[in-house]
């Protein structure tokens, strides 16, 4: 029973946590490429580390925290022009592969030796280095805040500020992607993802609003990095190939091409995972499974789910099957 | 995918499983060929009797080895190194093959102190190398840490001088060209092999493979327990593995894909849950092996001078190997009915299966020799670059992505000299950029590509639609 508890309050932990936060903002923004527009966009974890390296370095370097912000946003806006340019005339597949290499490759220069003056090399940047601006604009106080079963310091790093600012974030992006996707500009979007010729033959021009799709979730992307390493550190692996992953299998869990999707599927995924392993941890004799062993089942099981879910539901929790057609051309 | 009934002709089915029997035993064949010439090569696992005392791993010891040469390549014998740490506080002395191994009871950091008085006279350690230098100990393995001595003298009061060489990290001599362009043809095979597979796979299905890189993991897993956990002989052990991995992709063409296509899911659907395999797999590896990166082949790698040119004996096998398989795919595609018919379905499976070919069929022979041919590049891989671990082929995936995508997707000759050109230009970087970029620049090619020529070399302009 006493696992049991542990496993649930890590659960309530996760689901508040900043690191969800990012997750759902990163599947917003990935939800307007892949869920509205129909774009296979495998990079998204590029865009993010775009944003974050563009955002601590700005920082480190001296610049106001907005202006370091700002400077992260325009980052992202060229890395979606850079991808868009060649792929987007041509079919699903060539976009997928493209923003997937240019993910790699920013993983690999940020991660090199030859920029460790810079980026940190291999180790990175920790946080305390970009940190101090945003933890000086808190009005939270010091101290510890205890509200319900989670239990944080009002300020410092992990604490309230973070969660709060970082979910005030997602319900404002939640805010902004409803009322674009009912708006005129929003339903060429769905018809891209539905007939592209069609639009194409209403007069609209399909590419350019391919383009702005991808650079609007781009940016969002690089607003999920900032977010994602706020309170952590910035190491290029750890928004490699496997984070683009991890925020398909959130967006497609929570249902693609709706507003609440992301969010619902971001918390789901860390809950799953977690729920998985305790359970795991409870039940499975140390002997057969070890600590170590129970958390690479449980991202076994995490990959499981998104073949099901693909394949039996994949309109998600909270999608609307009729609308998902969800083949790119 | 449309698949229209089409009569069975039984004999048909026969001739196909005769043709891959056939293709089985061909590449089994060349192996035990290639093996028998260099049977020395993979049996140098007892040491010569001179050589410092053997360690043999066990659950409850584990080693760490080496090899020690001197500038002109013979072993430089009778090193002495400090190792100190866990309960240990000992000197190890290298043989007269150069080797020195100290077994260890205790996981955990040594230190390990090369006695630079016992290095002889004209030759000193490489200034880049660090000693003393730490290493990870850990019960049931072999770990190995390298000492570089280089050409020098050793003033009296201890200060060395490094004979001045090329700079080996960025410059470019002729020589180090040759090794490079040597190592990108190897790279540039063993890629072509797993990656002819996965266009094929595109090519019938229009599937792009996300797990094709987990397929070369497993396979270089599996030689790992076949010839070192089982102790098998290396060939048989290859043999095996590709066996396992052919039937992997049978089983799962019609366990997952075939039902799936039955089903109509689209294109996209089908690839995100091959995204979702992938992850699994990865995980599943490291449930059973951890991060650790495992050995195929225990022995030390002997290597070979080939004019200026140095390759490991297992290298040379390798791409022997490959270029033979290679050429035997291409011959099957070329000359053969079915070869001929994978092509057609290729080109446009519903004109096909209207020709009276079973689309069906077809996609379960590719399949299954996709998935060997991936495990036999993995197998080929561990030999190579002397080990395998849970992200081997996860590596190579994007290699192999932007090899068919530079070819022209869904060709399989496209998919050969891509390869051959992705290879050679990841190792050729190497000669002007450091090591993290090598990776970098093939994928920056690729961009570069699809700007100007978007359909690939061997594409043709209608399938980038």
């Amino acid at each position: 029973m006493d696992q049991f508890l542990t496993t649930l309050v890590a659960i309530l932990n996760s689901a508040i946590s900043p690191q969800t936060a990012a997750l759902a903002i990163a599947a917003i923004g990935l939800n307007i490429h892949f869920g509205y527009t129909g774009l296979l966009n495998f990079g998204q974890a590029g865009f993010m580390l775009i944003g974050a390296y563009a955002f601590a370095i700005s920082i480190i370097g001296g610049l106001p925290i907005i202006l370091a912000f700002l400077i992260a946003l325009v980052a992202a806006v060229l890395f979606a022009l850079i991808l868009g340019i060649p792929t987007l005339k041509l079919r699903g597949d060539y976009l997928a592969i493209v923003t997937l290499s240019a993910a790699e490759i920013v993983r690999m220069v940020g991660r090199s030796s030859l920029l460790t003056n810079i980026t940190g090399g291999s180790n990175g940047i920790t946080g305390n280095e970009y940190r101090g601006p945003f933890t000086d604009l808190s009005f939270f106080g010091d101290g510890r805040i205890d509200f319900g079963p989670w239990n944080y310091d009002a300020t410092g790093s992990n604490g309230w500020w973070f969660i709060a600012t970082a979910w005030f974030v997602v319900a404002l992006l939640c805010l902004f992607v409803w009322a674009i996707m009912r708006s005129p500009w929003g339903r060429v979007l769905r018809g891209i993802r539905e007939d592209e010729d069609a639009v194409r033959a209403l007069g609209k021009n399909v590419y350019s609003y391919k383009m702005q799709a991808l650079i609007l979730g781009g940016v969002i992307g690089a607003i999920a990095g900032i977010v994602y390493i706020l309170p952590a550190s910035l190491q290029a692996d750890s928004m490699g190939r496997s984070m683009t992953y991890f925020i398909f299998t959130a967006l497609l869990l929570g249902g693609a091409a709706t507003v609440f999707g992301p969010v619902l599927g971001a918390i789901v995924f860390f809950a799953l995972r977690l729920l998985v392993q305790g359970l795991a941890g409870q039940f499975v004799p140390g002997t057969i499974m070890n600590g170590q062993q129970t958390e690479q089942f449980a991202w076994i099981v995490i990959g499981i789910t998104l073949m099901l879910v693909v394949i039996f539901r994949p309109q998600g929790i909270l999608g609307n099957k009729k609308e998902l057609s969800f083949d790119v051309k | 995918m449309t698949t229209l009934t089409v009569p069975k002709r039984p004999e048909g089915r026969v001739r196909v499983w005769r043709l891959a029997a056939m293709i089985t035993m061909a590449i089994t064949a060349v192996l035990l060929l290639v093996g028998l010439g260099t049977t020395p090569a993979f049996a140098t696992t007892t040491p010569p009797p001179t050589a410092a005392a053997a360690c043999a791993t066990s659950d409850t010891t584990g080693c760490l080895q080496g090899t020690i040469k001197l500038p002109s390549g013979d072993p430089a014998v009778g090193i002495k190194l400090e190792i100190k740490g866990g309960d240990l506080d000992t000197v190890a002395t290298t043989g007269s093959d150069g080797k020195w191994s100290q077994a260890i009871t205790v996981a955990g950091p040594y230190t390990i102190n090369l006695d630079t008085s016992s290095i002889p006279d004209g030759a000193v350690l490489d200034s880049a190398a660090k000693n003393p230098a730490t290493v990870n100990g850990a019960l049931k393995k072999n770990v190995g840490f390298v000492f570089k001595i280089v050409g020098g003298t050793t003033a009296d009061d201890g200060t060395t001088t490094q004979t001045p060489t090329t700079d080996v990290s960025t410059g470019v001599s002729f020589e180090r060209f040759l090794q490079q362009l040597v190592s990108g043809i190897r790279l540039g095979l063993l890629l072509a092999l797993a990656a002819v597979g996965l266009s094929l796979i595109f090519g019938t299905t229009g599937l792009s493979n996300f797990a094709h890189g987990e397929q070369v993991t497993l396979g270089g897993l599996l030689a790992y327990l076949f010839a070192n956990v089982l102790g098998l002989n290396l060939i048989l052990a290859a043999v095996i593995s590709v066996a396992i991995c052919a039937a992997t992709g049978y089983f799962q063409d019609a366990a997952i894909w075939k039902p799936l296509r039955r089903r109509g899911l689209g294109t996209t659907q089908l690839m995100i849950v091959t995204i979702g395999l992938s992850i699994a797999l990865q995980y599943a590896f490291q449930y059973f092996l951890g991060a650790s990166t495992v050995r195929i082949d225990m022995a030390n790698p002997v290597t070979v001078q080939l004019g200026p040119v140095a390759l490991s004996q297992q290298s040379l096998v390798s791409m022997a190997i490959a270029i033979v398989v290679i050429a035997l795919v291409g011959f099957v595609l070329v000359k053969t009915r079915i070869g001929r018919a994978t092509r057609a379905v290729s080109d446009n499976p519903s004109l096909a299966a209207a020709s009276g070919i079973d689309v069906d069929r077809i996609i379960r022979l590719v399949w299954t020799s996709a998935t060997a041919l991936a495990g036999l590049s993995g197998v080929l891989l561990g030999l190579v670059l002397n080990g395998v671990n849970w992200q081997t082929g996860l590596q190579l995936l994007l290699l192999m992505f932007a090899a068919i995508t530079l070819g022209g997707l869904g060709t399989a000759f496209g998919a050969l000299a891509g390869a051959m050109i992705i290879g050679l230009v990841v190792e050729l970087t190497n000669l002007v950029l450091p090591g993290d970029f090598k990776y970098a620049t093939a994928l920056v090619i690729l961009i570069l590509v699809l700007l100007v020529r978007p359909q690939g070399i061997f594409g043709r302009r209608e399938r980038i639609g």
